[in-house]
């Protein structure tokens, strides 16, 4: 990338640590900058870029605050880790640090990646660049104003349940959510396991598919990798959908869908017609189930998750007369409201007489996803849908009830649920200038389907998606 | 579905939280709602459950000990830590 530029690492970052500096005071993407270590890579990048070893050296990119990075802070947005320092790297990481990319900083995410908008973040929310009253979405809300506001050329996320494909969508950029098992979570700081994924934000559908490369595959420290090859993604990125089967699933049209969101996402659907491929519409019959099924699964794996951090090993630590007491303070003190609520319906549904009522029922349910998803696909290439039902909302529009936020990842959390990878690309605008993401879905382990049908989408649309030039400006 | 607060109580023990009483009844409102929600799932009752689709692997890396990371870097995170124990209050009187 850098050498097509003629370009040098160190002018690069010092171009986006200078951009941060004009726009983050007011849109709040990160919560840490590195500024001499970012300048320090640059040089050692700088020194291996006639190598040619990865189209990545060099490029200074942001990584989400629940990601491990050696020698970095790693607050996870949670005041029980305010000053935890990550003794060693996730292993994406380790994997991308092989390309010599640079790392600017850790951006915001909701508290331990739980909410829809940052506003759940103990560090205070990001801000939309689009329109600064707005929320960014989350919970990689932080990663996603990086990358849309220009501080940033690639961003890390992770994604539970919509948390980089939704942010991506709220702020007009590519957001993959890769298949579960195809990325390591070695080193994620974990909210619900069964359904965790690192994500990948960037502005293009192609830097996407370049990014996910270096962190695809199987690792040893995380056994839900599975050893299956990892395809030349470059070799997806055609220009037309010539012969491709896409399905349209009416379940994900219903009711509580914003009229200009459905008008662009019926527009985009058209318009792979026009790109040449065969679009019908179909059923996942059981999607109803999908986000009861999530905050039954998801819960009850964060209240065994977050059962660690009791303040003996490292983080907060609240003393108190006795251990147990130590144990209540540090983990009131600690926890914000959201993984409180969380940690609180986990244990309940997971207690002694109510497991079979609940946590059974939600994964024979998970059961008869997967089961939609995997038929759909004998038929399919690409499900399209939109990505949130609605465009950027204000803050604290949905603070005050939990129930109206879980409800923004409705259209996000069945791909977790099934393990399925999505990407969401950027598909319009509304009247208001609020971006919109159309979501392409694929088969397991079949993300160049989704690189492809979205390389396409995205050069025949050629949005150019920009926000207001000082990031927020409005 | 409404939880009374003795169960806000019970759970809040195993969690390991306190509460104020503020906290415990709002606590119990949202946690119903959000009950009341997910009880949907009573729907796929007598829904034929299908084999997992996964491919059953049983994936496992060979037995061997390492140590990518030196076990000072953990110990230094801790709050009170004595030698190489941690260190916290007695808990058997």
């Amino acid at each position: 990338m850098l050498r097509a530029k003629r370009m040098t690492s160190v002018e690069l970052t010092k171009h986006f640590l200078a951009r941060n500096k004009e726009v983050d005071g007011d849109l709040h993407a990160f919560l840490n900058v590195g500024e001499t270590a970012a300048l320090k890579q640059a040089e050692e990048a700088d020194a291996r870029m006639a190598d040619g070893i990865s189209p990545l050296v060099g490029i200074p990119y942001a990584a989400k605050d629940n990601i491990m990075i050696s020698g970095y802070q790693a607050t996870a947005g949670s005041r029980i880790l305010e000053n935890y320092v990550a003794p060693y790297d996730a292993s994406a990481i380790r994997k991308l640090k092989l390309s010599s990319p640079v790392l600017l900083g850790k951006t915001n995410l909701d508290e331990f990646a739980m909410g829809s908008s940052t506003e759940n973040s103990a560090y205070g929310p990001s801000k939309n660049p689009y329109d600064t009253s707005r929320v960014p979405g989350g919970s990689s809300g932080g990663s996603a104003v990086a990358v849309a506001s220009g501080q940033a050329l690639f961003a890390l996320g992770t994604d539970t349940g919509g948390s980089v494909r939704q942010p991506a969508s709220f702020c007009g950029i590519v957001g993959l959510k890769p298949t579960y098992g195809r990325v390591s979570r070695y080193g994620l700081i974990a909210l619900g396991s069964s359904l965790d994924q690192l994500g990948v934000l960037t502005k293009t559908v192609e830097d996407s598919a370049i990014v996910f490369q270096q962190v695809a595959g199987q690792d040893e420290y995380d056994t839900t990798t599975l050893p299956k090859e990892v395809p030349d993604y470059s070799k997806f990125l055609k220009e037309d959908v010539k012969g491709m089967k896409v399905g349209v699933p009416r379940e994900y049209f219903q009711e509580g869908m914003d009229p200009e969101v459905r008008a662009i996402i019926d527009a985009s659907v058209r318009k792979f017609q026009e790109l040449g491929a065969t679009v019908e519409e179909m059923s996942l019959p059981h999607s109803e189930f999908s986000l009861p099924a999530y905050y039954i699964i998801m819960p009850v794996e964060v209240s065994a998750n977050l059962s660690r951090f009791d303040g003996v090993r490292y983080g907060l630590s609240v003393p108190g007369a006795t251990l147990e007491e130590t144990y209540y303070k540090t983990r009131s003190q600690g926890f914000g409201k959201e993984p409180q609520r969380r940690i609180m319906i986990g244990a309940y549904a997971s207690s002694a007489g109510y497991f079979d009522a609940y946590y059974k029922k939600a994964k024979l349910a998970q059961d008869l996803i997967r089961r939609d998803f995997t038929e759909a696909f004998k038929k399919y290439d690409i499900l399209l849908t939109p990505t949130c039902p609605t465009p950027a909302f204000k803050f604290g529009e949905k603070a005050a009830d939990p129930l109206s936020m879980y409800l923004a990842d409705i259209y996000t959390v069945g791909l977790n649920i099934a393990g399925v990878p999505g990407i969401s690309v950027p598909a319009g605008m509304t009247k208001a200038g609020l971006p919109v993401g159309l979501q392409i879905i694929a088969h397991h382990f079949k993300e160049e389907n989704l690189f492809w049908a979205g390389h396409a989408f995205e050069r025949a649309m050629n949005l150019n998606l920009k926000p207001a030039p000082n990031g927020g400006a409005k | 579905m409404s939880i009374s607060i003795e169960e806000v109580d019970r759970i809040a023990k195993l969690a390991r939280l306190t509460f104020s009483p503020e906290e415990k009844q709002k606590l119990q409102t949202e946690m119903s709602a959000i009950l009341d929600y997910v009880d949907q799932l009573k729907k796929v009752e007598g829904m034929a459950a299908s084999p997992a689709d996964s491919e059953g692997l049983n994936l496992m890396r060979d037995d061997v000990a390492e140590m990518p990371i030196e076990p000072e870097e953990f110990l230094n995170q801790a709050p009170a830590r004595e030698g190489r124990y941690l260190k916290v209050k007695s808990i058997l009187e």
